[in-house]
């Protein structure tokens, strides 16, 4: 089956992100498609490069990285609801004059489209969140 | 792409401020328009607030960004679903609500209403029927 999975909380102050994780982590091993990853609401801070949990914990945002690398996922994340978190890639940073970047080079970042058509592409949507 | 129209439910289930998910979602709604798709909106728990009428956020410092759900008629977004039970828990009524409206073309542009009051039971059914849904 093939599946769009949509994330709408950040990482750490709440699980949505962890447990996206894991089905997709078992969705792939068992066979299954991931179509797409979208990152929405505060869920676009999961794609920050430059968090530091501790060295016991977890490393959300590596974790998508690496396991987008293995399977080659498309994970997006929304410009709009980006850009009002401070959130911004290279690109974009130059765009708007800011003087960093915060995005993981694993993600992109693109409109609340690609949500929408992750919807009509995948045989189902999940949505992660509250 | 027309073997490809799908059933998109927008389920709205919080208030329109004290957090963002209203506004973001609406957000959704409206980029969703230029998708062709079969687009639905239900509001029920405290999702009913985001529509009542005469919205004020001068004291609060939140945009007011209730003028856009009139806008949705203009998107062909016309099937708007209320939860009766949500509304009665909050002693609310329909004449609480924004009128929302659309012009029908196949009815030579008559001025329809685009809210639908459901019970929580049909509106489960409405769910049930739905290709796509999307909640906050």
């Amino acid at each position: 089956m093939k599946f769009t999975l949509l994330i709408n909380e950040g990482p750490y102050q709440h699980q949505a992100s962890d447990t996206a994780y894991q089905f997709a982590k078992a969705a792939l091993e068992k066979g299954h498609e991931i179509y797409r990853v979208f990152f929405y609401n505060d869920g676009v801070n999961n794609a920050t490069r430059l968090a530091i949990p501790p060295q016991d914990d977890r490393n959300i945002t590596e974790n998508w990285a690496a396991l987008a690398k293995e399977h080659e996922l498309d994970m997006v994340v929304c410009i709009a609801a980006a850009q009002r978190r401070g959130m911004l890639d290279a690109d974009e940073a130059g765009r708007q004059g800011k003087d960093a970047n915060n995005i993981h080079p694993a993600f992109r970042i693109s409109g609340l489209g690609q949500l929408v058509e992750g919807g009509i592409q995948a045989d189902r949507l999940l949505t992660f969140g509250d | 792409m027309s073997e490809n129209i799908k059933k998109f439910m927008f389920v709205n289930t919080k208030a329109p401020y004290g957090t963002v998910y209203a506004l973001e979602s609406l957000e959704v709604v409206l980029i969703s328009a230029a998708f062709d798709q079969d687009v639905s909106l239900a509001f029920c728990d405290d999702g009913v607030f985001q529509i009542t009428d005469n919205q004020k956020t001068d004291g609060s410092g939140m945009k007011n960004f209730s003028a856009a759900y009139k806008a949705l008629g203009d998107y062909d977004i016309n099937k708007i679903y209320i939860e009766k039970e949500s509304l009665e828990e909050r002693g609310l009524t329909l004449d609480n609500l924004m009128k929302l409206t659309y012009e029908d073309e196949d009815d030579d542009w008559a001025e329809k209403d685009s809210i639908h009051l459901v019970t929580r039971a049909e509106l489960a059914d409405l769910m049930d029927k739905q290709d796509v849904t999307i909640s906050s």
